[in-house]
């Protein structure tokens, strides 16, 4: 189908049609760089002093200026602590507008909790000192950010009007800090990257868990490891946090013992649901190379039915075999004899 | 003309691809490029010449309609519906090196999966030339514009292939019909099996992974260096089937063969070389 999506494009391009194109394309570029794109960012409040910037559920678009993810704040008293700075400039320097119409405090620390671009490339719109990341996160985005931005302008256009990356100075370590009057523990985990931070708020029970945890969505995979992720997992489950803001997806509260399923697996919907996925994907890859399959077969398999509920599932998956299936592939060929002369 | 009828009717239980067959044009080999592609009558030329081509649904190309990984496109050739295939010519229209690959399916199916490298957004085609000198050609644009929050990779800087320089992984599975990607799906209740074609029960299939950087030469200060030849054979050194490579296959490329029951029943024999004059020489037990 889409293919001949591709093909229909292809022939309008090459067409007389092409010029009318470029025309309507450079329009829409001068609104945008006059205008900026509109993120229609709109603070929600899920516990106190505390505020999260959902993003939605899809791939990058154009339409949604790569808007995907979810960011946060935390009004202290002693200033605000962000939660991770979204996918442009424009996106930051409307996040920092948002921020100004909930409250005057400055803010005093911007935590960026992996080397994904949707987390970081809004960096410009806050102060260089204000930025803190865990040290494999730090040399990750010095390594690897530009290229991210690229592919991120690629797919999402005139909404990077602006971009650059700015490199977090000040790294972060795992532990507790407080600003104003609020607790924090930081938590240096992986599996998502190589460098996943998650930010446990003490006093209001919230747990902003980076891209760890997907809500609704499925994760994705460009740098994961899934061992070590469904590890992270365990660690987030047992803090008892009240409240969980995911990477992408909707916040959700815990649920109370008896609302859980039967084996009890997390009161966090987003949690279970994460370790679902990744155990899902593991065994399907695994079991695909077992049998043989090449991997144009395994980016063919069905998805089961309550994967498929989960949006975006259907490209994720492919991505994903794309990421993970060379090593699945590779353990089951060197499990098997191979003789030299 | 039978020939003619027996495309046709194909083509029309396929439906997807349309625009392929148009009843209308009797000379197949005026038809219109289904892909629409610009640099199809350049690849005409370029490696048909004057031999006869038509486009046949018979010919199954299988690739991703977006790559994530640009430098990793997995690629399944099935020519297997065609009798008397002689060989499998698989290329790139906007590839800077068009050729992939050619295999010759001697006593094996004219099946073939493997990874390629794409430059840009192009058609991935497949000829397969059956014993009349006819090129039986199909194909799918794969659109590279990239994926998800991948970087573009710059491909393994890792010098592991210095050490290990065309060694052979590898495994040999009795395959039955039944079975084919329905069990991998695991929980998956009712859906049906990822491929579409039955196979006879007791097929073999055949995996290798060869490590080798595969460079194309084009890089700058990196001279092309790629494995150009492989020969599998049986215990008793009949060929299975050849594959010759160029350049724009990926990186410690993988190759997925199939059989007919029988022929390899035991250990499979593979040889080959690079364009450096180093040798693969392996036995794959099953
Ligand atoms: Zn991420």
């Amino acid at each position: 189908m889409n293919s001949t999506l591709y093909k229909r494009t292809h022939v309008l391009l090459r067409s007389g049609l092409r010029h009318l194109i470029l025309f309507v394309l450079a329009i829409a570029t001068t609104l945008a760089s006059a205008d900026g794109f509109d993120y229609a960012l709109k603070p929600q409040r899920i516990a106190d002093d505390t505020w999260v910037l959902v993003g939605r559920s899809e791939d990058f678009t154009i339409a949604n200026g790569a808007n995907i993810v979810n960011t946060a704040f935390v009004v202290t008293g002693a200033g605000v602590v962000v939660i991770d700075s979204g996918p442009s400039r424009y996106y930051g320097e409307q996040f920092r507008q948002a921020i100004a119409s909930v409250t005057a405090e400055p803010i005093v620390k911007v935590l960026i909790t992996h080397y994904h671009p949707d987390h970081f490339l809004g960096n410009q719109a806050f102060a260089l000192e204000t930025l803190h990341a865990l040290p494999d996160t730090i040399s990750g985005i010095a390594r690897d950010g530009n290229a991210f931005a690229e592919n991120l302008y690629r797919l999402s256009g005139d909404a990077m009007h602006g971009t650059e990356v700015r490199v977090p100075p000040k790294a972060i370590a795992p532990g507790p800090f407080s600003v104003g009057t609020h607790r924090f523990e930081v938590l240096a985990l992986d599996g998502h990257t190589g460098a996943d931070l998650a930010l446990f708020d003490l006093g209001t029970g919230v747990l902003f868990t980076g891209d760890l945890v997907f809500n609704g969505r499925a994760p994705t995979t460009p740098h994961a490891r899934i061992e070590p992720w469904l590890a992270s997992l365990e660690r987030l489950d047992a803090l008892g946090a009240r409240i969980i803001v995911p990477g992408h997806g909707a916040v959700s509260e815990a649920m109370p013992a008896s609302q859980q399923g039967k084996p009890a697996s997390s009161p966090h919907v987003s949690i279970a649901q994460t370790r679902d996925y990744l155990r899902w994907l593991n065994a399907t890859l695994k079991e695909a190379a077992e049998q043989g399959l090449d991997m144009s077969e395994a980016l063919a398999l069905p998805l089961p039915p309550q994967i498929q509920r989960m949006a975006v599932s259907a490209s994720e998956f492919r991505r994903s075999v794309s990421h993970l299936y060379p090593a699945a592939e590779q353990d089951a060929l060197t499990h098997a004899h191979s003789h030299r002369y | 003309m039978k020939w003619f009828v027996a495309l046709l009717s194909v083509s029309l239980l396929m439906a997807g691809t349309a625009g392929a067959v148009s009843p209308a044009v009797p000379d197949r080999a005026s038809m219109a490029d289904p892909l629409d592609s610009p640099r199809w009558e350049d690849m005409r030329k370029t490696f048909f010449g004057k031999a006869r081509v038509v486009f046949d649904d018979r010919v199954k190309v299988v690739a991703p309609v977006t790559a994530e990984n640009s430098l990793n496109v997995p690629v399944g050739v099935d020519a297997a519906a065609l009798s008397g295939v002689t060989q499998v010519l698989v290329f790139a229209d906007f590839n800077p090196i068009n050729e992939v690959l050619r295999f010759y399916p001697e006593r094996g199916l004219a099946k073939l999966g493997f990874r390629v490298k794409l430059q840009q957004s192009t058609p991935v085609r497949a000829a397969a030339r059956t014993a009349d000198g006819v090129w039986h050609v199909n194909g799918v644009w794969v659109n590279t514009a990239g994926g998800g929050c991948t970087a573009p990779s710059v491909g393994s800087s890792s010098p592991e292939w210095q050490s290990r320089l065309n060694e052979v992984s590898g495994r040999v599975w009795s395959r039955e019909a039944a079975n084919e990607g329905a069990s991998a799906a695991s929980s998956s209740s009712s859906s049906q099996s990822a491929t579409e074609t039955p196979k006879s029960p007791d097929q073999l299939r055949l995996r290798l992974r060869i490590i080798h950087p595969m460079d194309t030469g084009l890089v700058a200060g990196i001279p092309a260096f790629f494995i150009q030849q492989l020969r599998l054979a049986d215990e008793k050194g009949r060929g299975l089937m050849r594959i010759e490579a160029y350049e724009p296959v990926a990186e410690n490329p993988v190759f997925t063969i199939d059989l007919p029951a029988g022929l390899a029943a035991s250990r499979v024999q593979v040889t080959g070389r690079d364009n450096g004059g180093n040798a693969i020489e392996t036995w794959v037990e099953p």
